[in-house]
């Protein structure tokens, strides 16, 4: 049970967080607040990438030591790895049991993954989420942008006042159509 | 799994996901903007350190620039034009969003029963492909970041398609905003802040240190752009995260001097001139790749008279390749980063001594 808990508490943590940023952003009439909600939102789904993407026991996905033609007896190996893993890669090309440590035997021969020696967490997720944050300050940028001028149109950032201000000038031009075609 | 349980690690787990929690429940309860605006800077910055953790340096670098720094300085900057205070919320209607909150919550915790467990090495997410890319960069790409390699080569046409989405929504900005040249037209102001670079600190200025501090720093963060732009390849780092730092450095400069002098250093036009012109240096690598004989972004064909023939181990082209792939992120990420900030302080009243 404790290692059901412990396997599981930080998704549990970032879907407290997600619904958190969820809460602000229908709550809120605030424009400004809605999209801080909607950011808090965003990162809580960052989170959960990267977290999917951490593996026990592995550092940040950058080559080091042994496997980057570093030191120790494998300098030899590395130094054919260079020209030879990409033909060796060919010659057996990663099978559908290949994980990030590896439990295909031929594998762990070579390390945690065929040809690594260390263990890393998995790089992809962070690659995602990387242009993602970039994007995510993009998009919020044009969110703002769109907000400020509401505020010059409307005078206020609150999105009840806002509809009310729509409904009202719908029905006063709707009135003022009817006041026209009686007259005509 | 019970070698997978270190008490260390869950520790700092609980440690950083609970300040999350104080956080985002504060700026839940809060009505003051300027107080949530500085919250979701610093929930920014705790999100980063729990990318430290889980070992998403390249994310975590992302993050503490672009979350922490650059978001929470445009949502200043549109709270100084809009509003400083949300209004009071009726307590009755808090009871519809807790509830679809606390149905949804609910269902997304049912579904983590199945989902793998954390740090596990034969979950699904962190099988194949992903282990594929650390298993071949080496041999295939020759650099030792696999983040780099996934992000400028291997899905180099990802990464295309979202410096466009950067520059897009740089462009819409401008569009909604305008380029920043409200700030020149505002007669009064027009020159402040050149006039007071030229006085220098003097009478009756209360920014003295912030002044010479970031006189000082401006320079370093440039430069330091510049090393996480070229070092992105062996270290954590590359053309967003330098991209941002860049565009830092000019808001820094924009914030302490104002935003004429900024102008005058950088102008709107330069800014956004760069900004295309990176999304140009980028597609026109993939261009380039195509009239070398070889697919879009393809960069093995780049340097292969040099380097033997069109093979797989030409790394040199994978180098070249993702060299100039990088600047080109650079210059549009600072570009239209620089463009963002400009189509809000363009429009901002300027900040009374007072109100600092």
């Amino acid at each position: 049970m404790l290692e059901f808990i412990l396997a599981r508490y930080n998704y549990w943590a970032i879907i407290g967080l997600m619904m958190i940023g969820l809460y602000i952003t229908f709550q809120s009439a605030n424009l400004i607040k809605r999209l801080t909600g909607l950011s808090i939102f965003q990162t809580s789904v960052f989170l959960f990438y990267i977290t999917l993407g951490k593996v026990t026991g592995g550092s940040a996905p950058i080559l080091f030591g042994r496997d980057y033609g570093g030191h120790g007896e494998a300098a030899d190996h590395a130094a054919d790895s260079a020209t030879g893993a990409a033909g060796e890669l060919a010659a057996h090309p990663p099978g559908p049991d290949m994980s990030l440590t590896g439990h295909d035997p031929e594998a762990t021969a070579y390390g945690p993954i065929a040809g690594l020696y260390e263990t890393y967490s998995n790089p992809l997720p962070h690659v995602l989420i990387l242009t993602a944050i970039v994007v995510g300050v993009a998009t919020l940028a044009l969110g703002l942008a769109l907000i400020v001028r509401i505020r010059e149109a409307y005078g206020t950032v609150e999105a009840d006042e806002v509809a009310r201000a729509d409904l009202d000038t719908a029905l006063a031009e709707a009135g003022d159509r009817k006041a026209a075609e009686s007259a005509a | 799994m019970s070698d997978s349980v270190n008490l260390g690690v869950v520790l700092v787990n609980i440690a950083l996901l609970s300040m999350l929690f104080v956080v985002a429940i504060a700026v839940a309860r809060l009505r003051s903007l300027f107080a949530i605006v500085m919250l979701t800077g610093v929930y920014s910055l705790l999100s980063a350190m729990w990318f430290v953790a889980l070992d998403a340096v390249d994310v975590a670098f992302t993050e503490a620039a672009v979350g922490a720094g650059v978001s929470t300085v445009l949502m200043l900057g549109a709270m100084l034009l809009t509003a400083r205070t949300a209004r009071a919320d009726k307590r009755w209607a808090r009871i519809g969003p807790m509830l679809v909150v606390a149905v949804t919550g609910a269902v997304l915790i049912y579904a983590t029963i199945d989902m793998p467990g954390f740090g596990d090495v034969h979950s699904l997410p962190n099988t194949y492909v992903g282990a594929e890319y650390m298993a071949r960069t080496k041999a295939e790409i020759g650099v030792p970041n696999v983040v780099t390699a996934v992000l400028a080569s291997y899905r180099g046409f990802d990464t295309l398609g979202e410096t466009g989405v950067v520059f897009t929504a740089g462009l819409a900005v401008a569009l909604l905003l305008g380029f920043g040249e409200r700030s020149l037209s505002a007669g009064h102001r027009a020159g402040a802040g050149r006039q007071r670079l030229k006085e220098g600190p003097g009478k009756g200025d209360h920014h003295v240190i912030v002044r010479v501090v970031s006189k000082v720093l401006i320079p370093v963060i440039a430069l330091y752009a510049l090393y996480v732009q070229f070092h992105g390849e062996l270290s954590p780092g590359g053309g967003f995260q330098a991209g941002v730092i860049l565009a830092v450095a000019v808001i820094l400069y924009s914030l302490v001097f104002g935003i004429s002098a900024a102008l005058d250093a950088v102008s709107a036009g330069f800014a956004r001139r760069v900004a295309a012109l990176g999304l140009m240096i980028y597609a026109g690598v993939g261009f380039w790749t195509l009239i070398e004989g070889g697919l879009f972004l393809d960069y093995y064909t780049l340097l292969a008279h040099e380097g033997g023939d069109h093979h797989s181990a030409n790394t040199h082209g994978q180098h070249l390749g993702i060299m100039l792939v990088e600047i080109g992120v650079l210059l549009a990420v600072s570009g239209s980063m620089v463009t963002i900030f400009y189509a809000f302080a363009g429009r901002a009243p300027e900040i009374r001594d007072e109100d600092w």
